[in-house]
């Protein structure tokens, strides 16, 4: 029974690494950038539903549309700030930009909210499901998580292939100069590719932080790792492949916490994510590409 | 016996047959010229002769010596060299430093002795430097020497880089569309080095153009490729009249 | 043949000075602290200067000479400091001092190049972004497994373990190296200012020396262009992985006087982990990539200023992310490289007419 319950919280750490790899994954496979800043996003996110909930008493359910709206406007001014500037530079300077960035969202959040970890009211207010006359408890969080996966995952493969932006952004993923020629405005599609992936932040951000209900400044940053790992895990750019590799990851962390070493389930977490990309760098659902000459 | 032989080479990319059947034979001392259509499959003959790509069958002799399947740096070192079509400097160093890369593996000492400056470093980077300067004399860059290379102008880049080539001290020289982007003026001067380093050096030449002037101008032979196969081969004016060649060319 | 003469005596020229900038310093800051003009906040961090511009010297290596993104020199420079700790602590009465740290400094070096050497096989081949992400998670891996580390040496020889104190089963008399997340406590204090001095001339010397030989030219002819350099027949595998090893037993270096500048050496993430990393990037990139005379000034000035402006301290990482992302932006956007060339241009032919006229 207790392999059950590890398994389960696996699946629900997994899961809020899913929907952190979700936006990691998108803005990855169609602005060809690491977003290293994508795990601060999500904090800010959690913060905004802290204040709104907790400081002004919100329903949580409009908080979290605050919140939504909050990372949004962040995402989509990070991008048109720091890295649309940088648009065809060297991908080396990309990504020590989005480190920049990174930092400063921590260090903002530092100014602003203080180091102290904030007590983060759970919003998923739902009785937990008890199973085997109480041995085994699932809690409601992880039930709405692995739900809003699933419906953030459908809803995100119908939009990449049924509208006509979701089209724009395939075509910009393949090639950014082709797609301008053929009338796309990749500038413009890139900017949506970041309003989405931060408010898909912004609710990671709110499960993120109702399961482990402790805020701080650098809440956001380890989680945003190892989503980025789960994304190559499963094959970045794979909308279904973020959500298997988070899982897939939650649980390896869990059960290596579990039975082999909790000071070394991280050093475990990243080494997969060396193995993978040392055996199959394209990930579980990933495809290859070749580099011209 | 023939310098470069290739023997039913071919190569596919997911279904698509890009080079099929690839038979061509260039003569020790030969400028020799490969035409086609854009997307004809001539850069991937390169990236074949060059192990970018390994061939699905067929062979690739240079002297004598099989060089089928063999990685970029050993083909650089059987006496294989290249330039770009898109032309690929080292950008950010001296224009010197980029022919002394070049010169790499014949003038060798090892990092230790680089980094304690021992006797045999300053010996052999002067050996360099001489030669280096003798090559860009040769391309009319000595003045350029100390330039970044990106700061050359586009003329001279395409220079550079068949300077750079030659360092590697190579059997064979393939050029990959030289006049691309040049103006007539720059294409005639282009031709003129062309000349000049196949005589100078009496080095073989295989080359990929589009420029009909700059390839009846100065090629011996010819091979005219349309959809990865070998539409036509011989001398220069005679496959230029060819009537296939010509509809290929100009429809019809 | 003079432009040729001309040139070497340039970068030549540009060597010695960083040399000399370096030495300067020395002398004027050993005149200030025996006259008294130095506070003891300000002697404090004498040491941990050298250590820093050390590793930030190291990480212009793999960052602006190889062209990739290492975040995970905090990692190398863990494993130079606990290697070089643990050998000083196991022979703190057997060997004399300066001897000791001599030999320290090696174990530390060559600790850190066997493992960035094992570390670059694999990463080595992954591109851009990959390499910078696995960098990083064997920088964590390297700090999580030192930090849950039993280390102790008894009459029965050496004795160690992952899991507790206890389970080293120890002899009465054994000395516990490494205890786990508690570190190594109890290393003798064997650096100084004047070795930190001759450490980061030495790393000056090895990096300047390999940048300007043929070595260090294969190197950047990977950065420059990989697939041109193989055209020419470099060893893309061999010469990545010669640059990222000396550049992983610099920040050894810099882990050894870090580690004998300390009493008590713990891996936390505020030394050792990514953080560290990013900071040591920070000072590579202000003072300009590939640029190694930058990477020394920006090293002691963002060391110093926080601590000369207490006032600033709050807003010091806040100003360092901010000046991080402008610096990239001003210097890589590709309008900003733009409008750089023509404004030089323009000064140059503006300056050649002149002449002419």
């Amino acid at each position: 029974m207790s392999f059950a319950a590890h398994l389960i919280n696996g699946i629900s750490l997994g899961s809020v690494y899913a929907l952190i790899a979700l936006g990691y994954t998108m803005v990855y496979g169609i602005a060809k950038m690491l977003n290293f800043a994508h795990g601060d996003v999500i904090m800010i996110g959690g913060y905004v539903v802290f204040v709104t909930v907790s400081g002004m008493g919100l329903n949580p359910l409009a908080a979290i549309i605050i919140s939504m709206a909050a990372c949004t406007i962040l995402g989509v001014t990070i991008e048109r700030v720091a890295y649309r500037p940088l648009r065809g530079a060297s991908p080396l300077a990309v990504l020590i930009t989005a480190i920049g960035v990174s930092y400063l969202l921590q260090n903002i959040a530092l100014l602003v909210f203080g180091s102290d970890t904030k007590a983060f009211t759970n919003v998923v207010a739902l009785p937990n499901l008890e199973l085997f006359d109480g041995q085994l408890v699932i809690k409601s969080v992880t039930i709405v998580t692995v739900i809003v996966n699933i419906i953030i995952m459908v809803g995100l493969t119908l939009f990449v292939k049924k509208t006509k932006i979701g089209r724009a952004m395939t075509a910009v993923s393949e090639d950014q100069g082709a797609a301008q020629l053929m009338g796309i405005n990749v500038n413009g599609t890139i900017a949506v590719t970041f309003a989405i992936g931060s408010s898909l932040a912004a609710i990671a951000g709110v499960l993120l932080c109702s399961a482990y209900p402790a805020l701080t400044p650098y809440t956001g940053s380890m989680p945003g790792i190892k989503a980025f790992v789960a994304a190559v895990f499963g094959g970045i750019g794979s909308i279904p492949g973020a959500f298997i590799g988070g899982i897939l990851l939650g649980v390896i962390e869990n059960l290596s916490k579990a039975y082999i070493s909790s000071q070394l389930s991280d050093a475990i977490v990243f080494s997969i994510l060396i193995i993978v990309l040392l055996v199959k760098p394209t990930g579980l659902l990933g495809r290859k590409i070749q580099e011209k000459v | 016996m023939a310098l470069l032989e290739t023997k039913n080479l071919g190569i596919s990319f997911g279904g698509l047959r890009a080079v099929n059947e690839f038979d061509i034979s260039v003569e020790k001392g030969e400028l020799y010229g490969l035409i086609g259509p854009n997307g004809a499959g001539k850069t991937t003959i390169f990236n074949l002769l060059t192990g970018v790509y390994q061939p699905d069958e067929g062979a690739i002799i240079l002297d004598g010596v099989n060089l089928t399947g063999k990685k970029t740096i050993d083909i650089c070192k059987a006496g294989v060299a290249r330039t770009f079509q898109n032309i690929r400097l080292f950008n950010e160093m001296p224009v010197l430093d980029n022919v002394k890369a070049g010169l790499h593996n014949h003038y060798p000492y090892s990092t230790i002795e680089g980094i304690l400056r021992l006797p045999r470093y300053h010996k052999v980077e002067k050996e360099m430097n001489e030669k280096a300067m003798e090559l860009l004399k040769v391309f009319g860059l000595e003045e350029y020497a100390e330039y970044q290379a990106e700061n050359l102008p586009y003329g001279q880049q395409r220079k550079l880089e068949i300077a750079r080539a030659m360092a590697t001290d190579p059997k064979l020289l393939l050029l990959d569309e030289p006049a691309a982007g040049m103006n007539p003026n720059e294409t005639k001067e282009l031709m003129d080095t062309i000349r000049f380093v196949r005589d100078h050096f009496d080095m073989t030449i295989l080359l990929i153009e589009h420029d009909m002037k700059l390839v009846s101008g100065i090629c011996e032979k010819l091979t005219v490729l349309n959809f990865g196969e070998v539409l036509a081969q011989g001398d220069t004016q005679e496959v230029l009249n060819d009537p296939e060649v010509i509809k290929a060319y100009l429809g019809e | 043949m003079k432009t040729k003469a001309g040139r070497l005596s340039k970068t030549t020229k540009n060597d010695l000075i960083t040399y000399a900038m370096v030495i300067v310093v020395y002398i004027v800051m050993q005149i200030l602290v025996s006259t008294g003009h130095v506070s003891s906040l300000i002697q404090g961090l004498l040491v941990p200067f050298c250590t820093y511009v050390i590793v930030a010297v190291a990480l212009n290596l793999t960052v602006g000479i190889l062209g990739e993104l290492s975040l995970g020199h905090a990692g190398f420079m863990c494993v130079g400091a606990f290697s070089s700790a643990v050998f000083s602590l196991a022979f703190k009465d057997a060997i004399p001092g300066g001897l000791r740290f001599f030999l320290a400094l090696l174990i530390g070096a060559a600790a850190a190049a066997m493992v960035g050497f094992l570390v670059g096989i694999p990463v080595l081949r992954l591109r851009g972004d990959y390499l910078a992400i696995v960098t990083l998670a064997f920088g964590e891996i390297i700090k999580n497994i030192i930090n849950a580390l039993y280390l102790g040496v008894d009459e029965n020889g050496v004795h160690f373990t992952m899991k507790d104190a206890l389970s080293l089963n120890m002899a009465d008399d054994g000395v516990m190296l490494i205890k786990g997340a508690q570190g190594v406590t109890g290393t003798p204090n064997d650096s100084s200012f004047t070795i930190g001095v001759v450490l980061v001339l030495v790393t000056l010397f090895i990096v300047l020396n390999f940048i300007h030989s043929r070595t260090g030219r294969a190197v950047m002819s990977i950065r420059d262009n990989r697939i041109a350099a193989e055209s020419i027949g470099i060893n893309v595998t061999k010469y990545k992985l010669i640059a990222f090893t000396i550049s992983a037993s610099l920040a050894g270096v810099a882990g050894v006087l870090y580690a004998h500048n300390l009493s008590t050496l713990n891996a936390l993430p505020k030394n050792f982990g990514y953080n560290m990393s990013i900071m040591i990037l920070v000072f590579v990139v202000l003072g300009g990539i590939g640029n190694i005379r930058g990477s020394i000034i920006a090293a002691v000035l963002l060391t110093l200023l926080p601590e000369v402006l207490r006032a600033l301290s709050d807003y010091r990482m806040l100003i360092y992310a901010i000046v991080l992302i402008a610096m990239m932006i001003f210097n890589w956007s590709p309008n900003a490289i733009f409008l750089r060339k023509r404004l030089k241009q323009r000064l140059t032919t503006g300056r050649k007419s002149g002449k002419e006229a």
